[in-house]
C-alpha cells in the first residue's frame, strides 16, 4: 500500500498543515512517510508544493517521480494544473476552485476550471465558500483535506483524531471549526 | 530509543544535541536555517546550556566554533553553501590548526538554486581543505553522521565537513535516536601551539595534514556509510551513487532485484580501492552525484581510466547542471520513464514577490520616483527579500551579487563616475557584510547613497534575530558617516512625498549618505500578534 501525494498552493495558503495532519494519521497506522517541503524565497507569494509519500514499505526518494503521483491535492486551481506532469494515468486531481490572484495576468478562471474538468479523475469544489458556510473561514485547506479523504485512503475518524491532536494547543474553538470544515469537505469527496 | 519525524536539518540538529555539543554557530541561509532554529527551540539545548545565538556572518560563526573547539568542547557551525565562501578563510586554516573538541562544519548546498545565487558543490571545499567529508543520503544518516563526524574530528584532530543538499534539508522522515553523550569538559589542546599558524608552525601542520590523508582514506574504505551492493547478474554497468543520488537510484529499483553492482559513497575522500575494483569488474561506469561532477572528474583522472566508458554529467548522460530526481536517474539507466500530462498553456508563472504591506514596497516606489530624472541603472542591491524589488511593478534594482556587494559595487561605480550611485541593502545583510564596505565609502568620501532597509529582522529566511538590531545609526556614526546625512523615515504610502524628498536631498549631497526606511516586517509582525492572541 502506498500513496504519493503532491500538495499544491501558494505560499501561506496552509498546505503544510494538510501535510502535518495526513502525516499524523499515517504514522498512527505505523506507515513510513517522507515529506519534501519548499522553504525560502518561494514562500513569499510564489507557487509552493510538498511531496508527501506514504507507504507500508521503505520509501527511498524524497521526491515523487514524474508520472507516479496518486493524488494532486491543491488549494488553488491553477496550482493544481502546474503539477500535472507528476500525475499517474489513474491519479486524482482534487482542487479548490477559488483562485488566489496575486499576479498581474491571472488567466481566465473558466479556462482553468475547464482544463481541470478534462482530467479523468477530478474533484473541483469551492472550498473558500464552503469554509465560510460552516463558519470556519480560515479552514479552506481543511475542507480540501475532507474532500480528499476517500482518495487518500483514510477513515474520517483518523483525520478527526489528527485535527484534535494537532490543533489542541490552539483551543477548542479552533478544533471545532476545523472539524466542521473537515465534515463539510467529506460530504463532497 | 525514540522515533522522531524530522526534516534533514532537524535530524542533524538533534544528532548534534545528542552527541554532546556545547555550542552551535550559524548565520541564517536557505536551506540550512532550520538547524539552528531547531536547536534554539529545543528544551534539551536550553537545559544543557548549549550556545545557540545567531552570529553576524558565517566567518564570525566559524571562528567562534574554532574557539570552542580550542577550549575542548564539541561544536557545530552551520551555513548555506555561499556562506562557506564568506567563511573560507577560517575554514581553510582550521584544517591546519585542526580541532581539539570535535568540530563539525555543516554546509547545505542548493543545487537548482531554489533560493540561491549559485549552485557550487561544497565537497570541493572539503577536498580543497584536505579534510574528511560526510554526505548523508537520508534523514537517519543526518542524525548518525554528527556522531561519526565529531568522533572522527576528535580522533584525528581535524575539522570534518558535513554536506547537505536542499531536498534532504527540507524533507521530513522518521529517525531513531541514540543514547545521549555527555558534553566534553573544558580542556586545552595537548600541544599549546596547535592553533598557532605562524609560517614555521604552519609548514609542519601542512605536512601533518598531508600525512593524515592515508588515514582518512582508510576511514572511507571502512565507513558504514560507504556500501557495496554486489551483483553478478550484469557486469555491463557499475554504478557509483553519492549522497542523495543513492535514493533516486534505489527508487528506480524499489521492490526489485538490482541487476548492477553499486557503490554508495557518503564519506570522502573517495574510497579509491572500492572504485578501482568496481571499474575493473564492469564494462562501464555510471556516476550519480547531486551537485557538480567531482567524483566523475576524479575517476576520469585516475591513471587506469580512459579505456571504458564513464557516464555521468560530463558526457551528457545526466544534465550538467541542476539537481537530480528519480526520472533523470531512470533515463540514465535506460529504464522506461513515464511523465504525466504537460503543464497546460493556461498556467501562468507565479514567481515569489514582496508581501502585501511590505515596507520595502513603499521604500522602492519612493526611490523610483526620486531617481526618475536620471533614468535606469543606478541601484545596486543585495541578498534578501528586497531582491524581489527587481520584479514588476517595482523594477527598482540593477544588481544582486553577494552579501554586502550593494555598498561596495555602488562605491566602485561612483569611483568610475556614475552618478547617482545608490546601494539598497537589508538591515541584517548590513550587519553581515555591509559595515566594512561602508567604512571604505567613508574613508574616501565616496559619492554614494546607502539605503539600509530596516525591517528589524532577517526576513527572507523566516524572521531570525540579527546582531545589529537597534544599533544601525550608532554603527553608521561610529564608522564616520555624518550625523546630518543619516536620514530615517517610516516607509508608508502616506509618507511618500517626504520619502522622495529625503532621497533627493541625499542624492544631491556629494558624499556618503545613509537613508534608513524603518518599519517592521509584516511577517514577523503577524507572528508576534498571533503569539499575543
Amino acid at each position: 500500500m502506498k500513496k504519493d501525494i503532491i500538495l499544491a498552493g501558494v505560499g501561506g495558503q496552509g498546505i503544510l498543515t494538510i501535510a502535518t495532519l495526513i502525516g499524523y494519521a499515517a504514522l498512527k497506522r505505523g506507515w513510513n512517510l517522507k515529506q519534501a517541503e519548499v522553504h525560502g524565497m518561494s514562500q513569499r507569494g510564489g507557487d509552493v508544493q510538498s511531496h508527501l509519500r506514504l507507504s507500508d514499505e521503505p520509501i527511498w526518494s524524497d521526491l515523487i517521480p514524474f508520472g507516479k503521483a496518486d493524488i494532486i491535492l491543491s488549494v488553488e486551481p491553477m496550482e493544481a494544473l502546474r503539477y500535472l506532469p507528476y500525475l499517474s494515468d489513474e491519479g486524482w486531481v482534487i482542487t479548490n476552485s477559488t483562485p488566489f490572484n496575486n499576479i498581474a495576468k491571472y488567466p481566465e478562471i473558466a479556462d482553468i476550471h475547464n482544463r481541470v474538468k478534462e482530467i479523468k479523475n477530478h474533484i473541483l469544489i469551492d472550498a473558500d465558500s464552503i469554509a465560510k458556510e460552516v463558519k470556519a473561514n480560515r479552514s479552506m485547506n481543511i475542507v480540501m483535506l475532507g474532500a480528499a479523504t476517500k482518495q487518500l485512503g483514510f477513515e474520517p475518524d483518523e483525520l478527526k483524531e489528527a485535527i484534535k491532536t494537532i490543533f489542541s494547543k490552539k483551543g477548542d474553538v479552533i478544533v471545532e471549526a476545523n472539524l466542521r470544515a473537515l465534515e463539510a469537505g467529506l460530504q463532497l469527496g | 530509543m525514540e522515533k522522531l519525524m524530522l526534516l534533514g536539518d532537524e535530524a542533524l540538529a538533534q544528532g548534534a544535541l545528542d552527541a554532546g555539543i556545547s555550542g552551535a554557530y550559524a548565520y541564517p541561509g536557505t536551506p540550512s536555517t532550520e538547524i539552528m532554529e531547531y536547536i534554539q527551540r529545543s528544551k534539551q539545548a536550553i537545559e544543557q546550556k548549549v550556545h545557540r545565538t545567531w552570529s553576524s556572518n558565517e566567518k564570525t560563526a566559524v571562528e567562534s566554533a574554532i574557539g570552542m573547539s580550542y577550549a575542548g568542547k564539541r561544536t557545530i557551525v552551520c551555513m548555506k553553501h555561499v556562506g562557506l565562501n564568506v567563511a573560507a578563510d577560517p575554514f581553510m586554516n582550521s584544517a591546519f590548526t585542526g580541532a581539539n573538541g570535535g568540530l563539525l562544519v555543516v554546509v547545505a548546498d542548493d543545487p537548482s538554486m531554489h533560493s540561491s545565487q549559485n549552485e557550487q558543490d561544497s565537497r570541493f571545499y572539503g577536498k580543497f581543505a584536505l579534510i574528511p567529508v560526510l554526505e548523508p543520503s537520508n534523514q537517519q544518516e543526518c542524525y548518525d553522521m554528527v556522531f561519526n563526524g565529531l568522533t572522527l574530528s576528535e580522533k584525528y584532530h581535524v575539522p570534518v565537513l558535513l554536506r547537505l543538499t536542499t531536498r534532504l534539508s527540507h524533507s521530513r522522515a522518521g529517525i531513531t535516536t541514540r543514547q545521549t553523550l555527555p558534553p566534553n569538559q573544558l580542556h586545552f589542546p595537548e600541544d599549546p601551539n596547535q592553533f598557532m599558524l605562524l609560517p614555521a608552525f604552519a609548514r609542519k601542520k601542512y605536512k601533518n595534514l598531508i600525512a593524515l590523508q592515508n588515514d582518512f582514506l582508510k576511514e572511507s574504505a571502512t565507513s558504514v556509510f560507504n556500501k557495496k551492493h554486489e551483483s553478478e547478474e550484469n557486469r555491463r554497468l557499475g554504478i557509483i551513487a553519492c549522497g542523495l543520488a543513492y535514493n533516486y537510484l534505489m527508487e528506480n529499483f524499489a521492490g526489485k532485484q538490482i541487476p548492477y553492482p553499486i557503490l554508495k559513497i557518503c564519506q570522502y575522500p573517495v574510497p579509491v580501492e572500492a572504485v578501482t575494483e568496481l571499474y575493473n569488474s564492469c564494462e562501464s561506469l555510471l556516476i550519480l552525484e547531486e551537485g557538480m561532477p567531482i567524483v566523475e572528474e576524479m575517476v576520469k583522472g585516475f591513471s587506469w581510466s580512459g579505456t571504458k566508458p564513464i557516464k555521468g554529467r560530463l558526457d551528457g548522460t545526466i544534465p550538467r547542471d541542476g539537481e537530480l530526481n528519480p526520472n533523470i536517474v531512470a533515463r540514465a539507466l535506460g529504464l522506461p520513464d513515464k511523465v504525466g500530462a504537460d503543464i497546460p498553456d493556461v498556467v501562468a508563472p507565479r514567481p515569489p514577490q514582496l508581501c502585501i504591506g511590505c515596507p520595502h514596497a513603499d521604500s522602492y516606489l519612493a526611490l523610483n520616483e526620486a531617481l526618475k530624472e536620471y533614468g535606469k541603472g543606478h541601484v545596486f542591491s543585495d541578498i534578501g527579500c528586497y531582491t524581489l524589488g527587481f520584479m514588476p511593478p517595482y523594477q527598482a534594482i540593477n544588481s544582486c551579487v553577494d552579501m554586502g556587494a550593494s555598498i561596495t559595487m555602488a562605491k566602485g561605480a561612483a569611483d568610475a563616475g556614475l552618478y547617482p550611485a545608490v546601494a539598497v541593502i537589508g538591515d541584517s545583510t548590513f550587519a553581515h557584510s555591509g559595515m566594512t564596505g561602508l567604512l571604505d565609502c567613508v574613508y574616501e568620501k565616496a559619492n554614494v547613497v546607502i539605503v539600509i532597509l530596516d525591517n528589524s529582522t532577517t526576513g527572507m529566511t523566516g524572521g531570525q534575530a540579527y546582531t545589529a538590531a537597534g544599533h544601525l545609526e550608532d554603527i553608521c556614526i561610529g564608522l564616520g558617516v555624518e550625523k546630518e546625512h543619516i536620514r530615517v523615515f517610516v516607509p508608508l504610502k502616506k509618507n511618500f512625498d517626504e520619502m522622495v524628498q529625503i532621497y533627493k536631498e541625499e542624492i544631491a549631497y556629494d558624499g556618503v549618505s545613509v537613508v534608513i526606511p524603518r518599519r517592521e516586517c509584516v511577517q514577523t509582525l503577524k507572528k508576534k500578534n498571533k503569539m499575543e492572541e
